[in-house]
Parts: C-alpha cells; structure tokens; sequence
C-alpha cells in the first residue's frame, strides 16, 4: 500500500504568463495509504492542473511528488531533478466523462494495461464495477454511467498504486451520480488503493471522501475530514465554498468570552454562541469587523408567542421551496435581511407571509471580514 | 465561492498544453518550406529581373486585359453560382420533394466533371461555342455545387427553433425565413461563392479550349511559345495575389460560420416544406434542367462521340496504359502529400502555440496556387537548380503534394483534433512508452481520416491538367494529357473513351461529398 506526498510543489502553464488561473503555488499535501482523498475547488483553481501533475502528464516546475517511497517528480529540491514518466508510475486515471477508448470493445478497453495472459483480472475487475454481462460492448453502446464503471475498471485492472479520478460523475444526472458514487467507494476499499479525487461539487467531496482538501489559488487552504471542513472551514471564503453559509453582522461588539475559545455574541437572531477563527480570534479580532457564520440546518423555525411581542429572531416568511426530503424557507427578519432556513422533510413548510421567529441551535462561527461584506447590517 | 470570480480561460481539455516536440516541428517546418518553394522562386526570379522590367511587364496593355478578363470572368460565374445555387439549396434542404437524396447527389457530380471535359463535351456538340460568355456558362455549370452544398448542409443544420422564436414573435412564415434562416446560411454562401471565384481564377481548361485569355491561358501561352520567363512570372505572381485575396476572404468567412449556435444538446431537424401543385412541378422541372445541363449534355455528348468513333478502332490498349500512368503518377503524388502533411496535421490538430499556426498557414500555400503557376515554377526551378529532374516524376509528383497537400492536411487535422488527447494520456498511465500509446491510440483512430485524404488528394490529382502538362516526362501520357492533346488536334471522337474515364474516377470524390451533406452524420461514434 501507498500513500501520495506532495511537497511544495509549483507549476505554470506558462513563465511570465499574468492569468493565475489553473497554476499550482507551492502546494503541499498528504493522501495517506488506502484513503480517498477529495481536492475540493472552484473551477480556475488548479485542481485539475494538480492531478496531470499527479498523473506525470505535466512536469513541476519545483517540489516533490512521492508514491510511496518512491520520487515520482522532483525538480529545484536540492537532489537531483527526478521526473517518471505516467507509464513508469502504476498510476490508474479515470478522466472526465471516462474516455474509454472508442475502437476497443469493453474487455479491450480493460485489458488494455494488462498482459496478454491475465483474461481472469478482466473478469474479476468487470464484475467488482457490475459491469460483467458487458464484456463485448463497445463504449458507444453504454449509457453514461456505464462508461464510467468500465472507465474505473480500466483503470484498476493493472493494480495501480494510486488511483486519480478527474470529476468521475459530473457529467451524470444527480440520483445516477448518488448510486454511482456509492459503488465507486465500495469498489476502491475493497481494492485498498490509495485514490485522489478532484471535484467542484460539495456534497460530492463531503459524502465520497475520507479526507477533504480545499484548494484554491493553487493551494490546499484546509484539509481534514469531510466534519472538520464543514463544521469549522479556516476562513469565510471556504466556511462559503463547503456549503450554504448564513452570514449576520454583528450588533454588540466586542463578544464576550463564555468559556475556552467559545464566546457570546449578538447579532439580529439574538445572542449566539460562537467560537472564533483565524488570527486574533482569541482577542475577538480586537474589535475588527467581523461576521457570525450559520448553516441553515442550525436554524429552527418556531410560531411566535404572541404576548412576548417581536422579540429576537422574528421574522416574516417570504419564500418557501419544499424539496421532499426537506424544504428551504425564505425568512426575511425584522430588520430586512433575508436568510434560508432547512426544515426537516416530515412537517409541512410555513406559508409566505407567515410570522415566525428563528432560533439558533449549536455553536456558530465567527470570522473577521476583511473588507466589508455586503449583508444588511444589524439594526 | 471564492471571493475572485474564477477566470474561465481553463486550459482546453481538448488541447493538449504541452510544447509541441520539436522533430514533430522541424518535419513540419520542412512541408511549409516545401509548399513555399515555388511561390518564394517565382518572386526570386522576378526579383532579379529587376523593378523596372517588371513594371514594364505590369503596365503592358496585355496585362491590364488579362487582369480585367479575369476579374470579369470570376464575378460573373461567381453571380450565376449564387443565382442557380441558393434557390437550389433550399430546395434540397427544405422541400418535401420525391427522390431527395437522388437530387443531391447529382448537384454534387457536377464537380465530378473537369472543367475541360465539360467544355469538350459541349465544344464538340456545338463546335461554334467559344469566348467568354461560352466560359461562364461552362464554368458555371461545373462549379456550381461549391454554393449548392454548403449551403444545403447550412440550411439543413440551421436551428429550427430560431426561426420558430421569430414565427412566434409575429413573422410570417417568409419574413420568419429571411430574418432568422437565411443569415445562418449566408456564410456558407459566402464561402462557397469564394471557392467558385478561386476555382475560376485558377481554372485552365476551359478557358484555353473555348479560348479565353484569361491569366492561365496567356501564362501557359507565353510560356509555351517563347520560354519568356520574366513575362510569364510577373503574370503568375499577379494571378497568385487574385488568389490569395480570395483565400484570405474565404479563411475569415468560414470562421465566421462557426459561431451560431451557442447551445449545446441535441438539435431537431427541420420539418420539410410542404410544395404542392404548381410550385411542385416548377421545382422538379429547375432540378431537372439543371441536372440536364450539369451532367446530361456532357454525359450525352461524350456517349455520341464515342458511338460516332466506334468505326474506327479504340485503341484499349492506349487507354489502358494512360489510365495506368494516371493512377500512378497521383498515387505517388498523394503518398507524398500524406507524408508531408502528417507532422503539420498532427500539430494543427494537438497545439495551438503561434508557431504551429505559422507552420500550418504557409503549408496550405498550394492551396491558393493555380496549376500553372506551380507547374511554371517548377520547371524554372529544375532547370536552375537540377537540370537531372527536368521533367521526372518525381518533381510532378512534388507539385502534386504542394497543390493538394492541404486537402490531406486538413484531414490529418480533422481527424487529430477529433481524438481527445486524454485517450494517448490514458494509454500511458496504462504502462505504453509514448510511440506506443500515440500509436495505439490518437494514430488509429486518425488512421481512417488521413487514408481519406490520401484519396481525396490522387482523385484530385488525377485530373489536374496544367501542371501535368508542363512537368510529365516526354512521352508519359496520363488520361488527362491524353484527352488535351485530342482535343488540341481536333481528334474528338477518339478523345471521348478519356474524358469517360476520366468522369468516372472523379465521381467518386464527388459522391462521397454528397453522400456527407446528405443524411446528418450519426452523433457519438465517439461517445464522450
């Protein structure tokens, strides 16, 4: 087993070029052996630029790249330049769309990195991907996500040491991309290969992945498990990035501290418990701006006491978008901001026009703003 | 999101983002050199004839009506095409008419016919036909499918939902047409309009037999009679600079054409109009008669010449032989070709680096150079530099590779750029070295596409006449110099067995070309 190093490695597509988009900026990151590891990042960010890295279809222009224990790139690190060329790196990609090659049957397809000899491994791969009864098909035949299952067998069939997936499902539609998504998990901890997974799509990264890796401008800015990147993003931009993000200014500053790293502070919902991130959080970013951070399955909805008249947290509905599973209701409060609430599937979702009053559940999140955001301030 | 919006300039997944090889770049460095050798020896020459003597050349008052029967020529067969090609196109693009595909093939096979075989075939059924008008008609008539096929492909593929947004927005069903169809099918008229301009300028045959003096026949002419070097070259070089003008307008209308549609998804095809009575007869009766003209009157007069000679014995043998020549000659023409226009397709199809674009522009030189300029050069060249190659095949299969090189080129290109480079990329993390992955992958699937330029350009080869004329060996007849010199001495009858023969293998092309247009290709050979 094997895991993927990669040490302050940077790439441009071209020297002196002004567009900074798709460059990699001394980037470092650590796929540890038989992991999933999802490169979350918006498109520009190089994401995909990291995986021909990856791949040996690109050479960096510094840093290391190790499978393993084995240098597959390194360039301006002190030893030797080293470079392995893809064929030399028992590397399996699975490309956008799956690419298989159109002139190959499906066992061609998949026995295309394999000797002659080793009919057996076709078989076996093809039936870990459900794929088994299509052996003969040509990839025009095969409906999209089909492609993809051959395009994942393909790829594991010579037992690479790491697998590269370059947005394996975005071409699907979203209950296809669920199911596949599922298998493709099941089909790479079954193998134990180390996998890296490049992706714009959230839920896809928090769901697949056993480690998330934010990127962007050419770094990862935060990595960690799928909980600790959702439920504690480094800065606004990713706490943004990860999910639906209710932002409130503040109303009282500075906040008062409560306990360890958890302090108190009200915002037009009332006041909130958050806990502060980034530099000069202990110190409440001495009275910097600053922004509180919520999902909107922290917010709970409740009929308003009529006698305690319109306290905090009170608002009007003024959109309601019900989902099935669950529904998203438009809130807008009483000093005009407007923000989303997720309400559990079961109950019926308030009305436009209904008064409600939105209460805070958990701990939120407090982030300097560096230059002034626009939401409504608090009154 | 991030706070920068993210710039969408994300490298091209198509295109690969690596620096093209450099073996790959000098090969194609080599055939744009290659393609630019007679252009470059022809201005040379005039060069050091020195400014004053090309002037003179220039302001003669036989170059002042050469340029002028040129010009005259070219815009009044370019007029003819668009009237007959237009209203003909949407015929066979929107109406409902009986036997469709029948229809479009014969507006192709027009192309099928030399220009000099249909003049031929109608001198020698109506021997008082010459000069100009006789050209334009002649010229016209074979020329006429470069209007018609664009733009039925143009009209056929026209997004039906356009003209549906401008009915539902009030238009009549004409003023729906005009204002939203028809514009999306002008470029392609454009386009073809300057193909027939660039086929006219270059065109020999026709007008040597009916006897115009446009710029071919008075550059072969002086050339033929008087080996006057510097008068012929002076006058090949304007004829180049009237081609290159063309060319020019034409690269910019065709990139043009690209850029309706902007959605993607599948496209409908269009419901065919409905022409009942009167209009139904009028309509089969224009096809009929064009078909008459296009095809019928040559095919007819060829077969009564043949008949009429059928006393005097056909020498098969003779026939045999120029066939044979023929297809040899063009053969290692396109052999060529294909070996020169592999390394610059391959780049055309993979990078986009400035570099390669400078290499693929000047290798479709020969695009914009007529026959005889070409052949012209050529003789002047080997007789400088390698007296020994005078007239071998080897140099007539060289002006062959540099006049219709482009038309592999582009198909190398074509077919290249159709293969997702991810393919090759794929194959190596497989465990391929990287001849072995490019092989096994982007060049196999290439395969087919290069092969049919291969074809395309020893079909096109085949009738080429005026180059052929100046480079064969003495005595190395092919079917196309045979039936010249038939003509030349008035020998009608025996010359009909060529020009058959000659239709004939030309056909082919032409055919497939209708075939193309004809049913939309299937979507997603490659399904990706």
């Amino acid at each position: 087993m094997t895991g993927v190093s990669v040490r302050g490695i940077s790439f441009r597509y071209h020297r002196n070029a002004q567009d900074h988009s798709n460059v990699i900026d001394h980037l470092d990151l650590e796929v540890p052996s038989g992991s999933l590891v999802a490169v979350l990042g918006a498109s520009g960010s190089g994401k995909t630029t990291l995986l021909r890295l990856l791949a040996g279809f690109l050479r960096p222009d510094s840093g290391t790249v190790l499978f393993g224990d084995r240098v597959v790139a390194r360039a301006g690190a002190g030893a030797a330049d080293a470079f392995l060329p893809p064929e030399k790196r028992r590397v399996g990609i699975v490309p956008q769309e799956g690419a298989l090659f159109p002139h190959l049957t499906v066992s061609g397809n998949v026995g295309f990195g394999l000797p002659r000899s080793d009919r057996d491994r076709i078989t076996e791969v093809l039936e870990m991907v459900q794929m088994g009864d299509y052996a003969d098909a040509r990839p025009h035949d095969l409906s999209g996500g089909q492609q993809q299952r051959v395009a994942l067998a393909r790829a594991l069939a010579p037992r690479p040491d790491v697998i590269l997936l370059d947005e394996p499902f975005s071409s699907l539609d979203a209950s296809l991309r669920t199911h596949l998504r599922a298998d493709v998990r099941e089909v790479l901890r079954a193998e134990g290969t180390t996998a890296l997974m490049v992706t714009h799509d959230q839920d896809e990264a928090l769901s697949i992945a056993d480690l998330v890796a934010v990127m962007r401008g050419g770094r990862i800015v935060q990595s960690g498990t799928p909980r600790e990147v959702y439920d504690a993003p480094v800065d606004l931009e990713v706490a943004r990035f990860v999910g639906d993000a209710v932002e409130l200014n503040l109303t009282t500053s500075p906040p008062t501290p409560v306990t360890a790293g958890v302090s108190q502070v009200s915002c037009a919902l009332g006041e909130v418990r958050v806990r502060a991130v980034g530099s000069g959080a202990s110190a409440g970013f001495g009275g910097a701006p600053a922004v509180v951070v919520l999902r909107p399955e922290q917010l709970v909805l409740s009929v308003p006491d009529r006698s305690a008249g319109s306290g905090a947290g009170a608002g009007v509905v003024r959109e309601a978008a019900y989902f099935g599973h669950d529904s998203l209701v438009g809130v807008e409060l009483a000093d005009g901001t407007r923000i989303p609430v997720r309400i559990a599937g079961g109950a019926p979702p308030p009305r436009p026009g209904d008064a409600v009053v939105v209460g805070v559940t958990g701990e939120g999140l407090l982030y300097r703003t560096r230059d002034h955001i626009a939401t409504t301030p608090c009154s | 999101m991030t706070s920068a919006p993210a710039p969408t300039r994300s490298p091209d997944r198509r295109q690969s983002t690596a620096h093209p090889p450099r073996l790959l770049l000098l090969a194609g460095a080599l055939t744009a050199a290659l393609s630019l050798t007679p252009l470059v020896y022809l201005l040379v020459r005039a060069g050091g004839a020195g400014p004053q003597r090309v002037v003179d050349i220039l302001a003669t008052p036989r170059t002042l009506e050469t340029v002028a029967t040129s010009v005259a020529l070219v815009l009044a067969v370019v007029t003819a095409c668009l009237i007959v090609g237009v209203p003909t196109a949407w015929l066979l693009a929107r109406a409902n008419l009986p036997l469709r595909g029948v229809w479009l093939v014969t507006a192709a096979l027009p192309l099928a016919v030399p220009s000099y075989v249909a003049a031929y075939a109608w001198i020698s059924q109506f021997p008082a036909m010459s000069g100009f008008w006789a050209a334009v008609l002649i010229l016209t008539l074979v020329s006429f499918p470069y209007v018609v096929l664009p733009v039925t492909a143009a009209l056929r593929t026209a997004d039906p939902a356009v003209e549906e947004v401008a009915r539902a927005l009030g238009r009549g069903p004409v003023r729906a047409f005009a204002a939203a169809t028809l514009p999306q099918a002008w470029p392609a008229a454009a386009g073809g309009a300057l193909l027939v301009a660039l086929y006219v300028l270059s065109d020999f045959g026709a007008v040597a037999l009916l006897r115009v003096d446009a710029f071919t026949r008075v550059i072969y002419a002086s050339y033929r009679a008087s080996f006057d070097r510097i008068g012929a070259t002076v006058l090949a070089l304007v004829l180049v600079v009237l081609a290159a003008v063309l060319v020019t307008a034409e690269r910019r209308i065709r990139g043009r054409a690209l850029r309706w549609r902007v959605g993607t998804g599948v496209q409908r095809r269009v419901a065919p109009i409905r022409l009942v009575g009167v209009a139904r007869v009028a309509a089969l009766c224009w096809l009929s008669g064009l078909t008459a003209l296009a095809l019928g009157v040559p095919l007819v007069s060829l077969l009564l010449r043949m008949v009429e000679h059928s006393r005097s014995p056909l020498i098969l043998a003779e026939l045999v032989a120029a066939a044979t020549t023929s297809v040899a000659v063009s053969f290692a023409g396109a052999v060529l070709a294909v070996a020169l226009a592999l390394p610059v397709g391959i780049l055309a199809g993979r990078y986009r680096t400035p570099l390669v674009r400078t290499v693929e522009t000047l290798s479709f030189t020969g695009h914009a150079l007529p026959g005889v300029v070409v052949g012209l050069s050529l003789v002047f060249l080997t007789l400088a530099v390698a007296p020994f190659a005078y007239q071998s095949v080897a140099v007539l299969a060289v002006a062959y590779a540099v006049l219709f090189g482009p038309k592999a080129v582009a198909a190398t290109r074509s077919a290249t750029a159709a293969v997702p480079p991810i393919l090759e990329e794929t194959a190596r993390t497989l465990g391929l070295g990287p001849v072995r992955a490019w092989a096994t992958t982007t060049l196999r699937l290439t395969l087919p596409g290069v092969a049919a330029g291969g074809i395309l350009v020893m079909l096109t080869a085949m009738k080429e006449l005026p180059a052929t004329l100046m480079l064969r060996p003495t005595g190395l007849d092919t079917l196309a110099t045979e039936l010249w010199s038939r003509t030349d001495v008035a020998a009608y009858g025996s010359a009909a067995p060529y020009a058959i023969t000659l239709v004939a293998l030309a056909a082919v092309p032409a055919w497939l070309l209708g075939r193309a247009v004809g049913p939309i290709r299937e979507a997603g050979e490659v399904d990706t």
